[in-house]
């Protein structure tokens, strides 16, 4: 693709911290290459209100290899941008032309509050985690994996759903600001697999539990969540989630 | 835990929306098939006589209790629902994704539903309050009486404005169908690779069909057409 340069105008919202109401402020930035990642761009622009002796816009990011999960922002009312399973820093400024308006928003949720501008908390899903997303292994020499056969249907599912990052895009996308493909993602790629198995229904209960606690919406299915991924997680995993609920609820104790 | 739980969880109000709507769709389905008279051969006789087999039959009147039931969880748990939906993103987003990322029917649930229930209110002051409370008249037929269901429907489709709100109202719950079946499939769980996409066909299908068949009955009436499907009767 031809390299190009543009001149664009940034609406970001710019918010001090918890407390503050919050506001959008514009921006022009210029000569920004084609070649750029979205956060290399905002890196730009901060090192220029820097410069000037204004204040960063803060902002999450980590490995920017589209692994950790860190990084959020809803860019023109897409969380991670426009393209499919993409996160926002492996969107590159070759999906905008030149003088667009991008407006930047932080994920939107109860659930999320925001830290400062577009950094948000996303600690609940930490503690949904905390509530029943792990294995418990006794102590002792690791086993030899070949004893224990898994069917290769199954660790293919189990692996696409483990590809969740945990970045909260899904709640972000959600008319409801629901959880739940985060939560079916981690309850499938567990419960899937013989390891996982012991726990798997006070594991579904008690991560449904906090998840309810933590004050997200409920799922109404209407699949902005799969749409918006940027792992491809797929809503059938919402479906076994509703199923194994149901069958831990009837037969649990 | 116990069943009490479950239906306070975020999941368990799912499910009591999904048992309901289901439940609902069988009342379609029977409403339908009965109302269906009106497109066959000697209209008038065998509605009445198939809609007083239904207002009679102890066992039809005792589900209609149920129904009631049915229809009252329905919207009273849609509207909690969608409030406590609606209250979990107090700030808003200046721009939205529309229609990119998810169906419009699929974010208007309770907007859909709210107009099937004021259709539901104007539908059953037209029909149910005076088959229930008189104001009927009657006819005979190997003489014995009958209420005059058809003749009601003759006068009420006869004005225009009932025959464009019926029509809204078919047209709501068609939408409403189409997310709600493959929705309430969603909740119970149900996605095997085989047998998800027949749901989903069916079901899109049954959410065309019916409010399309529900639709031309006003219709037919208002403009006096007759599709007089053959003698086939579906008399009770």
């Amino acid at each position: 693709m031809q390299h190009y340069t543009m001149n664009l105008t940034l609406k970001v919202w710019r918010q001090r911290n918890n407390k503050d109401a919050g506001r959008f402020e514009s921006y022009p930035v210029n000569n920004i290459s084609s070649e750029m990642s979205f956060l290399e761009m905002i890196d730009v622009l901060n090192e220029k209100l820097i410069t000037d002796g204004g204040d960063p816009i803060a902002f999450d990011h980590d490995c920017r290899e589209g692994i950790c999960g860190m990084c959020s922002m809803v860019i023109n009312g897409r969380p991670h941008g426009p393209w499919e399973e993409t996160t926002t820093c492996q969107l590159h400024m070759r999906a905008f032309k030149d003088g667009d308006m991008i407006t930047i928003e932080p994920f939107r949720a109860n659930a999320f509050p925001v830290v400062k501008d577009l950094a948000v908390n996303r600690g609940a899903f930490d503690r949904i985690i905390q509530s029943g997303g792990f294995i418990s292994v006794n102590t002792g020499n690791a086993v030899d994996g070949n004893s224990l056969p898994i069917d290769k249907d199954m660790a293919d599912e189990a692996f696409a759903a483990a590809a969740c990052i945990g970045c909260g895009a899904c709640v972000a996308a959600c008319k409801n600001a629901s959880a739940m493909l985060f939560l079916s993602a981690k309850v499938s790629h567990l419960s899937l697999l013989p390891q996982g198995k012991p726990e798997k229904k006070q594991r579904v209960v008690n991560m449904i539990a906090q998840m309810d606690k933590e004050g997200f919406g409920s799922c109404t299915n209407t699949y902005a969540c799969e749409a918006e991924c940027p792992k491809g997680i797929s809503v059938v995993n919402i479906a076994r989630l509703n199923r194994e609920y149901l069958g831990a609820s009837l037969s649990g104790d | 835990m116990n069943w009490s739980q479950l239906f306070a969880s975020s999941i368990g109000k799912k499910i009591t929306m999904a048992l309901t709507g289901l439940f609902l769709i069988i009342f379609l389905l029977v409403h339908c098939y009965v109302n269906a008279n009106v497109f066959f051969s000697n209209p008038e006789e065998n509605f009445n006589r198939a809609a007083h087999f239904m207002g009679t039959n102890l066992l039809i009147r005792v589900t209609e209790i149920g129904l009631f039931l049915g229809f009252i969880l329905h919207i009273v748990q849609g509207y909690k629902l969608e409030l406590q939906n609606r209250s979990k993103r107090s700030v808003k987003y200046a721009v939205s994704s529309g229609n990119v990322t998810s169906k419009w029917y699929s974010r208007s649930m309770a907007l859909l539903g709210t107009l099937i229930l004021l259709f539901l209110i104007v539908h059953l002051i037209h029909f149910w309050v005076p088959s229930r409370f008189g104001g009927l008249t009657e006819v005979e037929y190997d003489g014995k009486t009958y209420h005059n269901l058809y003749g009601q429907m003759q006068d009420v489709f006869a004005q225009s404005w009932v025959v464009v709100l019926y029509l809204i109202g078919c047209f709501s719950l068609s939408w409403h169908l189409l997310h709600g079946i493959q929705s309430a499939a969603q909740t119970f769980g149900w996605a095997h690779k085989n047998y998800m996409p027949v749901i989903k066909n069916v079901g899109a299908a049954f959410a065309i069909i019916i409010p399309l068949i529900f639709a031309l009955m006003p219709i037919c009436l208002h403009f006096g057409l007759s599709l007089d499907a053959g003698s086939l009767t579906l008399l009770f």
